[in-house]
């Protein structure tokens, strides 16, 4: 029942979310610093573990190649397919769920104990606009994050194919080119913009409601952490059925 | 003027607010005191417009809160200033930049009209250097201090205080109450003060509404109150001994 409870007030601060706009010079402020907070500081991070993992795929996928009839210029196919269907979007999304979803969470929830969302209230400010709103835009330039993710990674791979000796760069690139289909890109943005919607009202959801005090702001983060993998899992899964199934 | 009739608030089974009914004034420091429990804090929020009530009407010089439209409210509660127990300032902000908040959500002000009005009240409440420091950077009187400028900053009719000396030190708790009290003078505001302290009923408490059980159990001043034969209004204010020998002083001078 809780459960249930928590789903219709999650749809419901998403539509509060929208109302009682706030002023538009206050608001792009608030934007250009969460896409500062939210993008920018994560680029860092992605783009470590976007360029290792690349790497650590293109090692397992070689070292998995026994076969001397299976093509070498497959670890590039193997590679460029894993990062971009699902390690770019979706294993970095829960990577992010962690970063950017507890700080969310753990920035609103500490204001909420702390009374600056009552201060706001009081003002006659809509507090779901003001803090919500904001983060959801900035989050809207995430899929810009993961395609750096996703170039980083299949360059991890060849580097690691060029200094590791497992096969030629020439092979690599022809692995990378081969049966290339585009709407396996946009099936990855796609799923992207949905996450990083996922990722912003999901922690907000989390500090914004969330009662007592410092200890419960490091519970609450957690929660929404929990609980934004799970979502982003599942969606993850009824998004490949539809559009690739 | 804010005029409260019979105000009922309730959550769920639990009557907090019986039927409540009291006016606070212009220009004049009004303390709602009780003890905890009493219902002094949801009485400041249901005021406010942050909890719904179910019976009874609050009008602010005429206008029944509850009868506004959601525009007309947002225009009230820019009329309104509110100082938090723990002052509640946007520590992503600068000292500067959290008073200046409220002129820039609604004011078409300039930036320098808007810093120009920032550093006259950081002045007013005595902090003219502490525009650039961030709110982890002030003690707690300062801090309370900055909450006072950024509720007054847009010259409001009403100011709300919910426990503003809580956590400070004697000397800087009256610095405080003779701040608002100053403040609530000059600009002629309607100040509301949810406090514990006695040191302010005594000091500013201009007219005092004791809550007791959701219940107002007594109405006066900060002269009338030595004079009160209230069994529980005197039980709450002279529990310490020191306030007990006051009182005793008093009413011997006064006989």
């Amino acid at each position: 029942m809780r459960y249930l409870h928590n789903i219709g007030r999650y749809f419901l601060m998403i539509a509060e979310m929208f109302r009682k706009p706030t002023k538009w010079s206050v608001m792009r402020t608030l934007i250009l610093k969460d896409i500062d907070d939210l993008i920018i500081g994560s680029l860092g991070i992605i783009a470590f573990i976007s360029f290792f993992v690349g790497g650590v795929v293109t090692i397992q996928t070689a070292l998995n190649i026994e076969n001397p009839l299976i093509p070498r210029y497959l670890v590039g196919f193997a590679t460029r397919q894993s990062v971009i269907l699902e390690f770019a979007p979706t294993f970095t999304s829960i990577i992010m769920a962690g970063k950017v979803g507890s700080f969310i969470t753990s920035s609103i929830g500490t204001m909420r104990v702390t009374e600056q969302i009552d201060a706001l209230e009081v003002m006659g400010i809509n507090s779901l606009n003001y803090l919500v709103f904001p983060k959801t835009i900035a989050l809207m330039l995430y899929p810009f994050a993961i395609a750096i993710g996703m170039f980083l990674g299949i360059l991890g791979g060849m580097a690691a194919c060029v200094f590791g000796g497992y096969t030629s760069l020439e092979d690599y690139i022809l692995g990378l080119q081969t049966d290339f289909d585009g709407f396996h890109v946009t099936y990855s943005f796609i799923k992207t913009y949905v996450f990083a919607f996922v990722l912003a009202t999901i922690p907000s959801f989390y500090g914004f409601y969330m009662k007592g005090g410092a200890l419960e702001v490091g519970k609450a983060s957690t929660t929404a952490f929990v609980w934004t993998s799970v979502v982003i899992i599942l969606l993850n899964y009824i998004l490949t059925g539809m559009m690739l199934g | 003027m804010i005029l409260v009739e019979n105000l009922h608030k309730s959550f769920g089974d639990a009557e907090i607010l019986k039927g409540i009914s009291t006016s606070f004034e212009k220009g004049k420091t009004n303390l709602i005191i009780g003890q905890s429990g009493s219902g002094k804090t949801v009485f400041l929020k249901c005021l406010l417009g942050l909890f719904p009530y179910e019976e009874g009407t609050i009008s602010y010089d005429g206008k029944i809160f509850s009868n506004l439209s959601e525009g007309q409210k947002r225009d009230l509660r820019a009329e309104i200033g509110m100082v938090f127990q723990g002052s509640a300032l946007f520590d992503s902000m600068t000292i500067a930049e959290n008073v200046m908040f409220p002129l820039r959500m609604f004011t078409k002000m300039s930036k320098s009209e808007m810093e120009d009005r920032a550093d006259f009240v950081l002045k007013r409440v005595n902090l003219p250097n502490a525009h650039h420091k961030m709110p982890s950077e002030a003690s707690g009187g300062m801090q309370k201090r900055v909450a006072i400028a950024r509720a007054i900053v847009n010259n409001p009719k009403y100011l709300f205080c919910d426990e503003p000396n809580s956590g400070l030190d004697p000397k800087t708790a009256i610095v405080i109450d003779n701040l608002i009290q100053e403040i609530t003078d000059e600009y002629q505001i309607v100040t509301v003060i949810n406090s514990h302290d006695m040191n302010s009923v005594m000091e500013i408490g201009e007219k005092i509404v004791f809550l007791r059980y959701g219940i107002k159990e007594w109405e006066g001043s900060n002269k009338t109150i030595f004079k009160t034969d209230n069994q529980a209004v005197t039980d709450f204010v002279y529990s310490s001994n020191l306030f007990k020998k006051v009182r005793q002083m008093y009413l011997e001078e006064n006989e």
